[in-house]
């Protein structure tokens, strides 16, 4: 019995253990691409490139999703007004529920699974493969050349992604509001314009998610170039980058909220 | 995948979010039509502003004129100070009257101004003396019993 | 004449494990040297820690002059800019054509114009005989193909050292003369000095200026390949004619055989 009991302290210790180390070599690395971005800016068209492929990939998916999880809400939300007979402050609520919490968190976790997977696969890959071990004996510093500008397209995409998502969304808010179920259009934005503020919610809005840009792209980034060199060695680091990322995500939103929007 | 390509989807991306940007700032947000212009400040006192919170509209004869900056204490007189930021627009008499008002039964609360006479109008800085507090749904409830209370003592 | 890389008493551990106790050899300029030994006898270890990808436990690492272990970051990219290496499966980047990865490191390591590079690539694939390749993606080529635009790749900057990381590995016969004959051609022609690190006999006997036997983390012989050829050492007789039991054994060290099956059965 004691023996278990001292067994089950030690896993957890060791979890904990292992844990903190890997968020203190997640730190290392962050500092590491920020010492080698200058490649990323200096040679912009590296970084345009990875905007490409995490942001402009990604936008069908992040509309399509904005656009129907607005058109969720809108129905939801009126089914809840109109029992309190406040149907019209329906843009209220899809216009803050989005562009407060909404936008910035399911695009993150949508670009996690979208982007940040393929990210770290593609990292994971060109170890696999040697292609970093070669670019290294070539004097070309991986992380300077691959990882940085990778990390820099997701944190420039994530925004913007953000932002595409809350305004697909309140569309799809005002599609069922309006088109479908009839309330006054006038009062419908008159009523979201007065509620919704600039600042507070919109740019509290757009800093969620560039944080959580930089927490996704350094978490693929990061797993991508830790990867073992196998094939199973990548698969693993890209389940982990979606459960890390989308936890991270989910865990920072928690404490941006309570800075932003407490009283 | 050739670099004109890239070039050119990037450039519509940035240019998408962008035109969303813009679209939430002027369309969802208060960007636009609702801005407050030639803000200029007043202050008012109040016993009690009840749930009354900071960013909360200023409003008369229903129409949005100004909006709440910041709530605090006076440590003298233990009275709640309000500044409002008011529309450039909309110049007021001085002996205005400032209320706290609920819109509907649950819903937020804003402060409405009703105008006196007084040929002379408010400036920036200066302070509405006449004000009125919130009311306060609790107190009134128990006015009401206890008066129905001293009602049915009387009466007996 | 001095030699170009030069290991002396090289000790090299991963963790616990030690793969190379005292290797002790010299490449002179201008030579093609080939490091010989069986599979995990440690011969990519010792690439690595001549490209200073590795560090050694003891024992000196001097390339061009200069103590490898000891250079910082930068004068290690310096030093590496006029070494090249030809990695075992080419470890060509996947995502670029044929024509980006030869063009890499002129992009990255020089400034010359876009007309330049294009000539100079265009001579490089041509040297491999693979102008007409440009255009594919790496993903698109054969192993043989690859390997040789590897090869364009490594010789883009006109290094001089080559390393060769097994070049004949998993090659038709066809595709490995053709290799072989490049190596050994570009070796005359940019007057360089190779490393051809390999367990292809017969091929790199064909080509190399000197050989290097390794087993067990050390250097058990050496010689022109005529010597070797000629050898009358077990160790190299079994070798270079392909025996599969000799002083290398064909089990892998074990209980024995018997013990096993029956405790197996008992258990």
């Amino acid at each position: 019995m004691l023996e278990r009991t001292a067994y089950a302290f030690r896993l957890i210790g060791a979890k904990v253990v292992n844990g903190v180390w890997r968020v203190g070599q997640l730190a290392r690395f962050f500092a590491l691409i920020l010492l080698h971005s200058g490649t990323s800016f200096r040679r912009l068209q590296l970084t345009l490139r990875e905007v490409y492929f995490s942001g402009v990939l990604s936008l069908i998916i992040i509309m399509v999703s904005g656009l129907f999880v607005g058109m969720v809400l809108g129905l939801q939300g009126f089914d809840t007004l109109q029992r309190y007979g406040s149907e019209e402050i329906l843009g209220v609520l899809v216009a803050l529920s989005l562009v407060r919490e909404l936008g910035p968190v399911v695009a993150g976790l949508l670009f996690a699974s979208r982007a940040g997977s393929a990210m770290t696969a593609e990292i994971g890959l060109m170890k696999a493969t040697e292609q970093l071990a070669a670019m290294d004996m070539m004097a070309v510093d991986p992380v300077a050349r691959v990882v940085a500008p990778r990390f820099w397209g997701g944190v420039i995409s994530m925004p913007i992604l953000a932002l595409l998502f809350s305004a697909m969304g309140v569309l799809g808010g005002y599609l069922v509001g309006v088109m479908l179920i009839g309330i006054d259009s006038g009062s419908f934005w008159a009523q979201m314009q007065a509620a919704v503020d600039f600042r507070r919610d919109i740019l509290n809005g757009v800093i969620k998610s560039v944080v959580f840009g930089v927490a996704v792209s350094l978490v693929a980034v990061f797993e991508g170039y830790d990867s073992d060199a196998t094939a199973e060695g990548v698969s693993r680091a890209t389940t982990r980058t979606v459960v890390t990322s989308s936890l991270a995500i989910l865990g920072l939103d928690f404490i941006l909220t309570s800075f932003m929007f407490r009283g | 995948m050739t670099r004109t390509t890239v070039d050119l989807w990037v450039g519509i991306f940035v240019t998408m979010g962008v035109a969303a940007l813009v679209f939430l700032a002027l369309k969802v947000g208060n960007l636009g039509g609702g801005q407050v212009r030639n803000p200029y400040e007043l202050t008012a006192n109040f016993d009690n502003i009840g749930g009354l919170k900071a960013r909360a509209p200023v409003k008369s004869a229903g129409v949005v004129v100004g909006r709440i900056s910041s709530i605090h204490l006076d440590k003298q007189h233990y009275q709640a100070v309000v500044t409002l930021q008011m529309d450039g627009r909309y110049t007021f008499p001085k002996d205005t009257f400032a209320t706290i008002n609920t819109s509907g039964l649950l819903g937020e609360q804003y402060i409405g101004l009703e105008p006196g006479g007084d040929p002379e109008d408010l400036g920036a800085g200066d302070v509405i003396k006449k004000t009125q507090s919130a009311v306060v749904l609790e107190k009134l409830i128990s006015q009401f019993m206890f008066s129905k209370a001293e009602e049915g003592a009387a009466a007996k | 004449m001095p030699s170009l890389v030069s290991l002396r008493d090289v000790c090299f551990s991963y963790g616990s494990r030690d793969v190379l106790h005292g290797v002790t050899l010299d490449v002179p300029r201008g030579k093609l040297v080939a490091i010989m030994g069986g599979s995990g006898c440690g011969k990519t270890t010792l690439m690595r820690l001549i490209g200073g990808q590795l560090k050694p436990r003891s024992g000196q690492v001097t390339v061009c002059g200069a103590s490898v272990p000891a250079l910082d970051r930068e004068a290690l990219y310096a030093l590496r800019r006029r070494m090249s290496m030809l990695f075992q499966f080419g470890a060509l980047f996947t995502d670029m054509t044929v024509f980006d990865n030869v063009a890499f490191l002129m992009r990255e390591h020089s400034d010359m114009p876009e007309p330049v590079i294009r000539d100079l690539v265009l001579m490089k694939l041509h040297a491999v005989g693979l102008r007409g390749a440009e255009a594919l993606l790496p993903s698109e080529l054969s192993g043989g193909m690859a390997r040789r635009v590897a090869l364009a790749r490594a010789i883009a900057l006109d290094p001089e050292l080559m390393m060769y990381d097994e070049p004949f590995a998993g090659l038709d016969p066809i595709s490995l003369g053709v290799i072989g004959q490049l190596i050994r051609r570009l070796n005359n022609a940019l007057g360089a000095s190779s490393i051809v690190v390999t367990h292809d006999v017969q091929e790199s006997l064909q080509i190399v200026d000197y050989v290097y036997f390794l087993s067990g983390g050390k250097v058990v012989a050496e010689g022109t390949p005529e010597e070797i050829r000629a050898s009358r050492d077990p160790w190299v007789h079994q070798f270079v004619w392909g025996e599969t039991d000799g002083p290398v054994p064909f089990q892998v060290p074990a209980p024995s055989y018997e013990e096993a099956l029956l405790g197996v059965q008992r258990a």
